[in-house]
């Protein structure tokens, strides 16, 4: 049996899906919008089983967002994968009116239908007092009151589940036809549907619904056309028609003592300080210092174990595999890719538990409204905050949590320009380079030189992705109004199982949908570093075996020799050298090229393949910096690693997009390739640019 | 007198709207002629604001403010 549960925002409605289906979840893809289809499963007190489908949250069927529009499709087309026999629809009974604006527009579709009144008891306590059997009575359906935090009820309303009627029984809402009676019986004969309101709701949104054909969509705008159809000034009339009749059916069902307001009053009061103009901003940057540290530190230690399980289970698998290709693909390539998966696990989750956190506790919608003001003016969201702070630490979880932007336009700048803030993959790249070229000196006794070019690096990552964001605004065009109206939802007690589920569903949505492309590119990035054309590696092995050499070096160094020559004679190596012409005007050489390659692994790889390079044993940062220094030239003797050589190259660093983790996590948010390709191009770009400019200047 | 122009803690009962679109959107969200809004704060930098209306928190900015007309009091 296939059951589909809607509702409106913050009504509990994943808090529902949770206690219905716990761990049995599983999330795929909806063609053509970004919406995750999240699918549980339960079983019935009866023995059926139950496939739940959990709907983005809505107001109405009229989206407001791109996405919104799947509930209609899914809904309205029977011959939808997912299209329900039953749906639940979950309401707060401390907001009922609103809540039930939704409900009728289900009902005029005649799907079978249930609502679950959650709340209950906070509507008792706000002074409101609902008559479910008049309730029930009114619109004809079976209502069942639940309460999804505290799991009360949740028994009656698999019952109900099990009952349902599987013919459409609620009572007419409003009178479909009458709205637009000539058009609403052309468009049910011209795609042969039976049901009115979904004719009517065709007509407002031929234009965005997937499952008619291009040729029907031209018949209806024909339609709409010859009928003069005015579709906001019908909407309003439909909705004005919606609220009377819910007017009707509430003086029945509910009275409100007017005595007490008590709830609501306390959100009043920590709204007072919450979004106060100091105190408001003070919490809110403590939180979200704390967000960072938590990110950066906390995440360490787990972060360091997956390392060394990798480390160790290379080992492992080197003494006990038949050394050779296979071997070597398995543990460089598959495991080494593996681990470059597993080590996001503690920043995701710990991301998503602070997310998870202030989304269910309400604050979320007090930073946006805070700081919308602000992120307005640079085309991001109030919510761009959050994420913009999280890739100080990474950016793929950051990525992930832009989720909750609902305009799709402040979300995909939001993803656009999250990669620009300096992360802490960046880090180890800075402090090699700035070690080598800002000296360690202190001026106006103070300040410390490397501490301040640190900074700077920072600073222009941010500044960079709020000048990106605001060119976006000016360039991305948008069939959206920019508009803002958002509920202010009651404070909460977040619920610690929902945190948990959500932490658990991230990871896995990454691990598993990111992770492919992840894997994929480490072990094409392997080839490419471990191999070159035959017998050239063999050949540049070889002459570190003559006598000369063994005389004058430790076996040691032979081998870091050995291992350079073999990366040089790779087809990364090959490659390094095929862009050095490009690269040049930036001050870098072949051997920078193959780091920058390399580095798109992830960027901290550039202090590994310069250990690699410069036949450094290990990547002891100590070393690989004196290597650096004493580097030349090979035709002009003179040093590489010049101030100009290495500010070109943390401004790369800086801007370009060599992360593949990010290029895998944007496809899969977006679900197209249209933006990772915009944003490595974009980004590389820029990073060209300013490490020319830079270069060309300071040499 | 536009919703916009009240200050926080001022009350009014819709009339109707001036933008159609926006309308339309605001009466799904509650905001229907008749009903009665509090203002209850303005944002720190003055936008957006927070109003009560079908008894829950509306926030919403003074531009879409602007198009709900309220009853002469």
């Amino acid at each position: 049996m296939k059951v589909a549960l809607v509702g409106n925002p913050n009504t509990g409605k994943s808090t529902l899906f949770n206690v219905l289906t716990g761990l049995r979840q599983k999330i795929g893809n909806f063609p053509g919008v970004t919406v995750d289809k999240k699918v549980g499963f339960f079983r019935l007190p009866d023995g059926r089983n139950v496939q739940l489908l959990d709907l983005p949250g809505t107001y109405s069927l009229y989206p407001k967002s791109k996405d919104e529009t799947i509930v209609f499709e899914v809904l309205a087309d029977k011959k939808h994968p997912v299209h329900p026999d039953l749906v639940i629809i979950i309401a707060d009974a401390s907001n009922l009116k609103r809540n039930l604006l939704l409900y009728t527009q289900l009902a005029d579709l005649k799907i079978p239908v249930i609502i679950a009144l959650n709340m209950m008891d906070m509507a008792r306590k706000g002074g409101i007092d609902i008559d479910v059997n008049e309730l029930s009575k009114r619109l004809g359906v079976q209502v069942v009151p639940i309460s999804a935090r505290q799991e009360e009820n949740i028994d009656k309303l698999k019952e109900a589940i099990s009952n349902a009627s599987s013919v459409a029984l609620q009572i007419d809402t409003i009178e479909v036809e009458a709205l637009a009676p000539e058009l609403i019986s052309q468009i049910k004969h011209e795609l042969g549907i039976a049901n009115s309101y979904a004719a009517l709701q065709i007509a407002h949104q031929h234009q965005n619904i997937h499952f008619l054909t291009a040729r029907q969509s031209q018949r209806i705008s024909e339609l709409l056309d010859q009928s003069l159809f005015y579709s906001q000034k019908l909407q309003a009339e439909e909705t004005i028609a919606r609220y009377s009749f819910i007017n009707d059916v509430l003086f029945d069902a509910v009275t409100i003592r007017k005595e007490e307001v008590i709830k609501e009053s306390i959100s009043n009061r920590i709204d007072e300080v919450l979004t106060h103009r100091i105190w408001g901003f003070t919490i809110f940057f403590g939180i979200l210092f704390l967000i960072f540290q938590a990110i950066f530190a906390w995440s360490e230690f787990p972060m360091t174990l997956i390392e060394n399980f990798f480390v160790w289970a290379a080992g492992i698998s080197r003494t006990w595999l038949p050394s050779g290709v296979l071997a070597d693909l398995l543990i460089d390539g598959v495991l080494a890719g593996l681990g470059g998966v597993l080590i996001f696990i503690p920043q995701i989750a710990i991301l998503f538990a602070f997310i998870s956190i202030l989304e269910d506790t309400g604050y979320m919608a007090r930073v946006t409204f805070m700081m919308d003001r602000i992120m307005k003016k640079v085309g991001l969201s109030g919510k761009s905050v959050v994420p913009m702070i999280g890739s100080l630490a990474c950016a793929v979880p950051s990525i992930m949590s832009t989720r909750n932007i609902e305009s799709w336009k402040d979300r995909i700048i939001t993803i656009m320009v999250t990669p620009l803030v300096s992360c802490s993959a960046r880090l180890p790249v800075y402090t090699l380079l700035i070690s080598l070229v800002v000296p360690d000196t202190k001026v106006w006794g103070l300040i410390n030189m490397q501490g301040l070019a640190m900074m700077g690096m920072y600073l222009i990552g941010f500044v960079s992705a709020i000048l990106v964001a605001w060119i976006m605004k000016q360039v991305i065009r948008s069939r959206e109004r920019g508009y803002f109206i958002m509920e202010l939802p009651v404070y909460r007690i977040p619920r610690w199982s929902n945190v948990a589920l959500t932490m658990y569903e991230k990871v896995k949505t990454f691990v598993f949908e990111a992770g492919k492309v992840i894997i994929a590119v480490s072990i094409v990035l392997w080839v490419l570093a471990t191999y070159g054309p035959p017998g050239r590696q063999a050949a540049a092995q070889q002459q570190y075996l003559s006598q000369d050499y063994v005389q004058k070096y430790s076996a040691e160094e032979i081998q870091s020799l050995q291992s350079s020559a073999k990366l040089e004679n790779s087809y990364a190596g090959i490659l390094g050298k095929l862009i050095e012409p490009s690269i040049k005007p930036l001050g870098f050489d072949w051997k920078i090229g193959i780091a920058l390659i390399t580095s798109f692994a992830a960027r901290e790889v550039f202090v590994g393949t310069m250990a690699t390079i410069y036949s450094v044993n290990g990547d002891d940062q100590q070393s690989v910096r004196q290597k650096m220094s004493r580097a030349r030239n090979d035709t002009t003797g003179q040093p590489v690693f010049t101030v100009a050589v290495a500010w070109s190259l943390m401004l790369f660093y800086a801007f370009a997009m060599q992360c593949m983790s990010t290029v895998a996590i944007v496809y899969r948010e977006t679900k197209s390739w249209k933006w990772p390709v915009i944003q490595i191009v974009y980004m590389t770009g820029m990073a060209y640019l300013a490490g020319l400019i830079v270069y060309q200047i300071l040499k | 007198m536009k919703l916009s122009q009240l200050e926080p803690g001022q009350s009014g009962i819709i009339k109707e709207f001036t933008d159609l679109e926006m309308s339309v959107k605001l009466m799904e969200m509650g905001c229907l002629p008749g009903e009665s809004i509090v203002v209850e704060r303005y944002a720190p930098f003055g936008d957006p604001i927070a109003i009560t209306v079908s008894g829950y928190q509306l926030s919403l900015r003074k531009k879409e403010a602007s198009t709900i007309i309220l009853q002469k009091p």
